[in-house]
């Protein structure tokens, strides 16, 4: 019931702009519509700190007249604010300049079933305050109690939504699916003897309800690395291996799809151009963009432009296999779409990946540690320090140094650099603990070298 | 012309049926369950951008958004909730969402609203850019494009855009207050790609301000474009930045960024209420070095990070955060002030009306030094100099921040030498403050180009600063030092 009624607004809203739009002397044009409905609850030591909830709806038309193609989108959803998106998005169009590229998809790409994908819990719609109040709670509590030394929060939310997306396309494309998502997430303060902080958060996401990680076991391991980094130091600088835990080897996978956007390779903006079919990586390095999986928060029937969405290797035993296109950039570099755009209400459709994976080895962590004599455990990242490029990388960081084979003390203050085709070369160990974040699935990895910047 | 906040009134009357009576009704509905304090934030925003590549125009893209945020106070809680849709009945309906973080039955007297004016308009502008004429932009983004291909050969690749908005708002509160304010927005970026036997750099610039085609006056297209066409040409030439803790000299002006993260977040109230940042409980005491002066100043005419009045209508002001190295204030907004029993800072500011708002900065720099510029870079035996970021973040808590240079130089001998490729800086805040050695006469604020996100919402923001020593940060270069031992 409640999957009919948000899919077909947003459709018929779609629709009925798309129409003006013809109707207006348009050539070629496209309409989006969202809906959009979040709650959350946040609580903080125990208290109710925010509590929301609202439905966001919106529209987008993109037109094209005489290859010259222009978008407008609006929150106002009223027939006069539509018949005025119409004619805005036609006046732009004629003062924009002929693009021989722009244009819709190829009908023959795009897809004409749903497959299912599990994108929808029924019951995430019917989720009340009092439930995401006691998730939040237990949430924190969990944090709070699990050592003495936990002595303040950040706080914890726990948050709903359900969505609807809809397209349409002058060429006869009609489509729009429903999906939902439940997170959590909580952050909290461990208290060194002198008084300073050290600060952690963990969270888990999911398309559905009962996917998502306990609230207690949430909260635990939010505390776990507050606690760990208590005594924190700034190391030396040196040249040491880097193991980088699942959640920031996760990081790298979205680097490797951002790198592979056939807009970058346009624009000769990524590290990868003229790299297809060469080694980039270790051999031990595999990654997969997939928007088909089951459950998955980076699953979706078609992508904006309503093109079938797939799997798309982009790296295979460290040869990179090729780029991710969306019909615009699939035409101006004279390749197919990869079911790879992603479309906004108010802009052209972007290139972006669907769920990544980064293959499991074979190797434990504990024995990927275990062969480090002295290294960085990575397991936190800061700042924009990356150059897609050149591929240089330099970024904020903290972990726990490992001294022969073991965890020892934590570190942070510290920098990790090197040049991304470098890094990956020296991939020499992939775990077999792939674990989910989000849209990305990761083991942990180690590098055999990288600069460490530190005292 | 900006619309005066008479204006705005009017238009929300006439053009969106939102009036005192509207207003009223639906602030007695967020009210019905007894909640202290609620707040209405219309907002109403036009946006524009334009892309240019390829030396033809890409794309034309307009949007609405308009819509209300409402919020209800109980204690240190608020419930929320928004609007697009500003019929009395949906507004009504978004207010009963939000009024049940109250726990109350009935509800408060009956609000009366006034208009509240405020000193002054620091954006006052005669034309604004989203009214120019389309060909007119184009035509700016074209010169953009030829000037940078005429920079260098090497140039390979121009892209440029401009992006522009207006936005209306309106603020109805419980406490009678009504505010309105105009607020323009325009922003102009240029990237370019150097091309050398297979070499590719990059670089980006760009700039703007709450302000109308004026900008261009004292900013033309071509010499934003230039800038970006030097940087990217300079990277070709850059060698690996060193690895270790060195002297560093931050330029004036867009080295503002190393306040804003190293002591402009942690000085956030809410932070400071919820007693998470590393400046808790610290006000009257050194945090940084007597050289430091540091305010966050809503009141910069025509300056990205400009506010006349904050999100909850708060008049915006020029608030001293350190006072020769010690601490002084913090941002607040609505609930830290009455946290902490001082008068809100103005500092309450939000993404859009689907946001609630919190203590932000606004445009946040360090006031002038006696030093020479020069001698600054002249004392330095070996160390960087940064002049161009492309952003930076902060660990609130621990009080690490990194800062990443676009454009830095190696100093050798007390001479700016070799450009060193993208490298990012880690330090933590007091301790990187302690060590500001120097401090030029040369205070300059950026250009508007640095957006500042917090909590998944993002602000425009301002930030600047003179020449400024720092004796020791961790520079993350890949160039290992003869000295810099391994780790025992």
């Amino acid at each position: 019931m409640a999957t009919l009624t948000l899919s077909t607004e947003p459709l018929e809203i779609a629709a009925r702009l798309l129409e003006l739009a013809q109707a207006a002397g348009a050539d070629q044009a496209d309409a989006v519509a969202v809906s959009s409905t979040n709650a959350s609850t946040t609580v903080r030591k125990q208290q109710i700190e925010r509590v929301s909830e609202s439905t966001a709806r919106s529209v987008g038309l993109r037109v094209i007249l005489g290859g010259r193609q222009a978008t407008v989108s609006t929150s106002d959803i009223s027939d006069a604010a539509l018949a005025e998106t119409v004619a805005t998005a036609l006046e732009l169009a004629r003062v924009s300049e002929p693009d021989p590229f722009a244009g819709l998809a190829d009908p023959k790409e795009q897809a004409n079933a749903a497959p299912q994908l599990a994108l929808f819990d029924e019951q995430i719609p019917d989720v009340d305050g009092e439930h995401r109040l006691a998730q939040a709670l237990s949430c924190e509590d969990a944090a709070l109690a699990a050592d003495e030394r936990i002595v303040n929060s950040g706080g914890a939310t726990f948050s709903t939504n359900f969505s609807s997306f809809a397209l349409v396309d002058s060429n006869g494309f009609s489509g729009a699916y429903s999906d939902t998502s439940a997170s959590m997430w909580v952050e909290v303060m461990a208290q060194e003897e002198d008084g300073q902080l050290r600060n952690a958060g963990w969270s888990t996401s999911e398309r559905s309800l009962h996917r998502l990680d306990e609230p207690e076991d949430v909260g635990r391991e939010a505390a776990a690395r507050a606690l760990r980094q208590l005594g924190a130091s700034k190391a030396s600088t040196c040249e040491v291996p880097v193991v980088w835990e699942p959640r920031m080897a996760a990081g790298l996978a979205g680097i490797v799809a951002g790198a592979a956007s056939g807009e970058a390779l346009y624009r000769k903006a990524t590290f990868l151009a003229d790299r297809r079919e060469t080694s980039v990586a270790s051999p031990m390095l595999t990654i997969t963009d997939d928007a088909t999986l089951a459950n998955r928060l980076g699953s979706r029937p078609f992508d904006g432009e309503g093109v079938v969405t797939r799997r798309n290797s982009l790296i295979e035993r460290g040869v990179f296999q090729g780029f991710l296109f969306d019909s615009y950039n699939a035409r101006r570099l004279d390749a197919a779409s990869t079911g790879s755009a992603w479309r906004g209400v108010g802009s052209l459709p972007q290139i972006g990946s669907g769920n990544l994976s980064i293959e499991a080895g074979a190797t434990s962590p504990e024995q990927i540690i275990g062969e480090v004599e002295d290294g960085l455990y990575l397991t936190t990242l800061m700042g924009f320090g990356i150059n897609y490029t050149t591929g240089d990388f330099s970024r904020g960081a903290a972990g726990i140094w490992i001294r022969n084979g073991e965890l020892a003390e934590p570190v942070q203050e510290i920098n990790v650099s090197g040049n991304l085709l470098e890094m990956f070369q020296r991939i020499d160990a992939v775990g077999d603990d792939p674990q989910w974040f989000g849209a990305t699935s990761a083991p942990t990895l180690r590098m055999s070298r990288m600069t460490v910047s530190g005292a | 012309m900006s619309d005066t906040p008479a204006e705005v009134i009017g238009f929300y009357s006439t053009q969106l049926g939102v009036d005192e009576a509207a207003a009223e009704s639906v602030l007695a509905s967020a009210l019905g369950r007894g909640g202290s304090f609620a707040e209405l934030y219309f907002e109403h925003k036009r946006s524009g951008s334009l892309s240019f590549e390829d030396q033809q125009v890409k794309s034309t893209q307009a949007s609405l958004s308009q819509g209300v945020g409402i919020r209800v106070v109980e204690g240190d809680a608020i419930g929320y909730a928004y609007t697009e849709d500003l019929s009395l009945d949906a507004m009504r309906r978004a207010a009963t969402t939000a009024a049940q973080i109250a726990h109350g039955t009935s509800g408060t007297d009956p609000v009366d609203v006034t208009s509240a004016s405020y000193p002054a308009d620091r954006y006052a502008i005669a034309s604004p850019s989203t009214s120019t004429p389309l060909a007119d932009k184009v035509e700016l983004l074209r010169r953009a494009d030829e000037a940078a291909r005429a920079w260098h050969s090497s140039i390979a690749r121009v892209d440029a855009s401009m992006v522009d908005e207006e936005k209306r708002v309106l603020i109805v509160r419980s406490d009678g207050r009504m505010v309105a304010d105009y607020q323009p927005l325009l922003r102009f970026n240029v990237s370019c790609l150097s091309e050398i036997e297979g070499e590719r750099r990059n670089a980006r610039w760009g700039g703007g301000g709450r302000m109308g085609m004026a900008y261009f006056d004292d900013h033309s297209p071509e010499s934003l474009a230039e800038e970006a066409a030097r940087q990217a040409v300079l990277q070709q030439e850059a060698r690996e930045a060193p690895a270790g803790t060195f002297p560093v000299v931050l330029a004036a002006g867009d080295s503002g960024i190393l306040l804003h993260e190293a002591v402009g977040h942690g000085l956030e109230a809410d932070f400071n209420r919820k007693e998470t940042s590393n400046y808790s409980n610290r006000i009257g005491q050194a945090v940084a070095s007597e050289l430091v002066t540091v305010i966050d100043d809503a009141t910069l005419n025509l300056s990205r990070g400009s506010v006349n009045v904050d999100d909850e209508g708060e008049v915006a002001g020029h608030n001293l955060l350190i006072e020769n190295g010690q601490l002084a204030a913090y941002m607040q907004d609505r609930i830290s002030s009455s946290h902490f029993g001082v008068a809100p800072s103005g500092n309450g500011r939000r993404q859009s009306f689907r946001h609630s708002p919190m203590p932000r900065m606004t445009n946040t720099y360090m006031t002038a030094g006696q030093d020479d510029p020069d001698d600054l870079v002249r004392s330095v035996e070996y160390g960087i100099f940064c002049k161009a970021f492309s952003g930076g973040q902060v660990n609130i808590t621990n009080g690490d921040f990194v800062f990443s240079v676009t454009e830095g130089y190696l100093i050798e001998n007390g001479h700016i030498s070799a450009p060193t490729r993208d490298v990012n800086l880690i330090g933590n805040g007091p301790d990187v403050l302690s060590k500001v050695t120097g401090v030029g006469h040369d205070l300059e604020m950026s250009d508007g180009r640095w957006t500042c996100g917090k909590s998944g919402q993002s602000v425009p923001v301002g930030v600047g600063i003179p020449t400024v020593l720092v004796s020791g940060i961790t520079v993350g270069g890949t160039q290992m030092q003869p000295g810099a031992g391994m780790s025992a």
